[in-house]
């Protein structure tokens, strides 16, 4: 194809140095980590001797089990969150599902370590909630006692995962597989069993190993929480108080990324040739009834109850970022705009330097995505399906094991006219931002171009246009709103990362919006001015989530008016 | 499983009617399928056709009216106990399920022995011919592979009715013959009371006993192929099946009558083929009237060549047989139309 003819050298080099780049930032440096783990500390002989030490300490056992635990009871809770919601949804005609998309996405614009001190506040021992029920029953919760609040958090936060995926799943499932089965015999819980389960079961799973990845690998939650006996923790105490000639921080990785690489393995097995998405044309979606009074109400109980749980972690962040004392009791003693003052005099710089990172990171991200995207799908580079692989590996790697492998790295290097090693420049935070976040942005570069029709493009040059200009007029204006989406995504993810940043910020003066919420939520005094920063990290991404999804919503309006368009051509040919 | 049934059933449905909220889809319907008879809806699209299948199958809202099969009232009967076995028209097979196992569903289903169910199965795929492919997903079959198994999915569980809807509409045109024929032996194999959707006339044609024409929730005709097209009781069914010229008032011969005036309020119908095209200034039987007029268009159509010819400024449809070496007609040129007037019909509706 004269695609391929012409994409001479330039297209070549180009490839060379994306991969050049993410051979550097990502490859080698979780190489390292690897080798490094498998290397006696004193001899640099390979052994497993590190591993032998880590299995024998009864702390990092511990460590292992607890994040084993919690990452699957998070699962537990955010599927028993999440069951009922797609239900309803699905299931019935029920006018609260809207609430319910909203639910879906309220938790995901706030990261779970922001709320978590709040979550405290309001169900700890002592919390709101714990307060009213000794009160009013006599005995109290323990909610967040220990690992159980590590648990709560993460599934309040990630069960929109499951949600979404298990929504998708079901409505996808076309009425006549339940009216066949019916027509053959089966009803009630036996056609549930033996045709609904099973259809809705590989996006069910595929949403379950993305919570349990998630947990598993996170930091930021059982940090604010001060529980150290998990395994990412574990990973950054040694790294920072040992530091990083300590082999234990290497080994934790080297787990970290198993157990990320088994879960998308899970997720995958259960995706593979299971294209399960049977909705007909006109047709659509399980049947549905309507509900009786009784079962509205108790639909719209249970909705409103998990939403309040829901929006518990950004309400008890607002009545922190505004209340004078609150201890000991149900609300905080007095309201006051203090904090905002406390904060602003000295979050100016983690306002500004997030601002910076976060755009830096994302604009690497969508300039990657999109020369990815053109490589794989519009050319004939050797190898270029690597590229795709390699990208997309990023999503395997916790943020902690990038920052060990930064540090250990790139400790060495130093950059020239700076003169200072790129471990503890901040340029390299903004690199670890980008390669967090690339897999994303590339998904949304992908998809731009994929809905690209080369018929329109081949459309545009049959009209007389030339290739440089129907790039320019036809794929750019068509690709503008997946790449903002991209970008806008990237943005909002980046500027609330914690675990990979708090390893790489090596002065005060370079530390973004994350950081400082969890250095003030280290001390009493600083809840409040910390409470008031994570309201600004939820008004940032809110923002741009809000945006992404007004981007998303009408470059899919476009994608379905130029949809019809194509099927109306398509349907005209003999 | 191969042998003539003897105990196929009749299915009677009496003044069925059915709406989905206010409107209404189905408007009285009356209908008496005979025991082993392969009968067919046929209407345009939206016209209820699909509606009233899934209501004899039990799906969609409660119809007030009666659907009996054999003796049995179902009408209040779900969907599971009815034992009328339906194809879908989008198959709906289970993606999750090997061809095996979507087949002996109804049977695990009857609770079965599993030895018996694996004979029935088996038995059923070769009917269909796909015994090889029984260990496959459906997603790795071809569409006509997948209409076999579902169609051999209904059939094992040896239905009381068979309920085909539009079952050949996602196949390309050369499957769709194929298709229509192997079913249709099926159909007389096993001698199944079967009710065949469809809105294409020629599929309804070259497989039904019997056909009810259905626009907008109501029966307009019911009939066979043949006596529906050769007497259409109304314009709807004389235009749904084939082509017809549909006359309201008179039309002036050469010889000075008018045809059809004293029809008052009647339309008259004959087919193209009724009009014998020939140069002016032509001749005519003792039954036929002779007419006059000048050619328009013409659509060369293979077998036939269509004409529109205009008679006294209303325009005629003439289809005259093509052979090589037949003379053609051109749109301008002057033409004499004998018209058969024995095949002529007075539509009242
Ligand atoms: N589930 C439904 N809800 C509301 N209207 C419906 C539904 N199914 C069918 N209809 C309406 O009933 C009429 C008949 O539909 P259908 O039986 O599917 O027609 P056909 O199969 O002849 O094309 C159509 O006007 C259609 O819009
Ligand atoms: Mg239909």
């Amino acid at each position: 194809m004269n695609l391929i003819s012409r994409s001479h050298w330039g297209v070549n080099a180009l490839a060379l140095c994306i991969g050049l780049f993410l051979l550097v930032f990502l490859v080698i440096p979780v190489v390292t980590v690897v080798i490094v783990a498998f290397q006696d500390p004193g001899t640099g002989a390979y052994t497993l001797v590190n591993f032998v030490d880590f299995f024998n300490t009864s702390l990092f056992q511990e460590s292992f089990l607890n994040s084993f635990y919690v990452a699957s009871m998070s699962v537990v809770v955010a599927t028993i969150i999440a069951i009922p919601l797609a239900y309803f949804t699905t299931r019935f005609n029920f006018s609260g599902a809207v609430l319910i998309q909203t639910l879906g996405i309220i938790p995901l614009i706030m990261p779970p370590f922001v709320g978590a001190v709040a979550m405290l506040l309001l169900f700890g021992e002592n919390g709101s909630v714990n307060l009213l029920f000794d009160e009013w029953f006599g005995f109290t919760i323990p909610f967040m006692q220990g690992l159980n609040g590590v648990i709560l958090v993460e599934s309040i936060h990630y069960f929109p995962f499951i949600l979404i995926n298990l929504s998708a799943a079901l409505l996808n499932i076309d009425r006549a597989m339940e009216e066949s089965a019916q027509n053959l015999g089966a009803s009630g819980t036996r056609l549930f069993r033996r045709i609904v389960f099973p259809l809705a079961m590989p996006g069910y799973v595929a949403g379950a190993s993305l919570v349990f990845l998630k947990v598993f690998d996170d930091l930021g939650t059982p940090l604010l929480l001060n529980i150290n006996n998990m395994l990412a923790p574990q990973a950054y105490l040694r790294v920072s108080s040992i530091g990083i000639s300590d082999p234990m921080g290497y080994v934790i990785s080297v787990i970290l990324v198993t157990f990320s690489l088994f879960s998308l393995w899970v997720a995958f097995l259960a995706l593979k040739d299971k294209d399960y998405s049977t909705v007909q044309k006109g047709g659509g979606g399980l049947m549905k009834r309507d509900l009786r009074t009784w079962e509205k109400i108790g639909c719209y109980a249970v909705v409103i109850l998990i939403l309040l749980m829901v929006l518990s972690p950004h309400l008890g962040l607002a009545l922190l970022s505004f209340g004078t004392v609150w201890s000991y009791s149900v609300l905080p003693d007095a309201f006051t705009f203090a904090h905002y003052g406390n904060m602003f005099r000295v979050a100016g710089p983690y306002i500004s330097n997030t601002l910076l990172y976060a755009g830096l990171a994302a604009f690497i991200d969508i300039f990657l995505g999109t020369a990815i995207a053109y490589v794989v799908l519009r050319t004939g580079v050797v190898g270029r399906k690597w590229l795709d692989f390699i990208a997309m590996g990023a999503v395997a790697v916790p943020g902690v094991v990038i920052g060990i492998g930064y540090l250990r790295t790139f400790v060495e290097f130093n950059v020239p006219i700076i003169d200072k090693p790129l471990a503890s420049w901040w340029v390299v935070i903004v690199i670890a931002l980008s390669i967090r976040r690339l897999p994303y942005a590339l998904r949304a570069c992908m998809a731009a171009l994929q809905q690209v029709s080369v018929m329109l493009e081949e459309a545009a040059e049959n009209l007389g246009a030339t290739k440089s200009r129907t790039v320019r007029r036809v794929v750019v204006p068509l690709m503008t709103g997946g790449i903002l989406a991209g970008f806008v995504t990237s943005f909002a993810t980046a500027s609330v990362e914690l675990s990979a940043t708090i390893m790489l910020v090596n002065t005060e003066a370079d530390a973004p919006l994350a950081y400082g919420i969890y250095q003030f939520m280290q001390s009493a005094a600083g809840r409040g001015p910390g409470a008031a920063l994570g309201i600004i990290a939820v008004l940032i991404v809110g923002t741009a989530t809000y945006i992404s999804h007004r981007v998303i919503e009408r470059t899919e309006r476009q994608r379905s008016d130029g949809g019809i368009v194509v099927a109306e051509v398509a349907g005209a040919a003999p | 499983m191969t042998e003539i049934r003897p105990d196929a059933v009749a299915v009677t449905i009496e003044n069925l009617s059915l709406s989905f909220g206010d409107t209404e889809v189905l408007k009285g319907v009356n209908l008496t399928i005979e025991p082993g008879e392969f009968f067919t809806f046929l209407g345009p699209s939206g016209s209820g056709k699909s509606t009233l299948l899934r209501a004899i199958a039990g799906f969609g809202p409660n119809p007030g009216g009666r659907i009996l099969i054999g003796d049995d009232d179902v009408t209040r009967q779900p969907p599971w106990t009815r034992n009328v076995g339906m194809v879908f028209q989008s198959y709906a097979l289970w993606p999750h399920m090997t061809v095996r196992k979507n087949v002996a569903f109804g049977l695990e289903e009857r609770k079965l022995m599993p030895k018996e169910i694996k004979a029935r199965v088996d038995e059923a795929l070769d009917l269909v011919g796909l015994l090889d492919f029984a260990e496959r997903r459906p997603s790795q079959l071809s569409g006509g592979q997948q209409q076999r198994v579902a169609l051999a999915r209904t059939i094992v569980i040896e239905p009381r009715v068979l309920l085909l809807d539009e079952p050949l509409s996602n196949l390309d045109a050369n499957l769709r013959i194929q298709m229509r024929r192997d079913i249709l032996s099926l159909q007389r194999t096993l001698k199944l009371t079967t009710i065949f959707v469809t809105h294409d006339q020629e599929e309804a044609n070259t497989t039904s006993d019997r056909i009810a024409v259905l626009d907008q929730g109501i029966i307009q005709q019911v009939g066979s192929p043949i006596h529906l097209y050769d007497e259409p009781v109304n314009r709807f069914v004389a235009d749904f099946l084939g082509t017809a010229n549909l006359i309201d008032g008179p039309l002036e011969t050469v010889d000075g009558t008018a045809l059809f005036e004293s029809d008052n309020g009647g339309t008259a119908m004959f087919r193209p083929q009724d009009l014998t095209i020939q140069p002016p200034p032509g001749t005519a039987g003792p039954d036929a009237a002779l007419l006059s007029g000048r050619v328009e268009h013409r659509e060369f159509l293979g077998n036939l060549i269509r004409y529109n010819v205009t008679v006294g400024g209303r325009s005629l449809i003439v289809e005259d047989s093509h052979n090589a070496g037949r003379p053609a007609f051109s749109p301008g040129d002057d033409v004499a139309l004998a018209l058969d007037t024995r095949n002529i019909r007075i539509l009242t509706g």
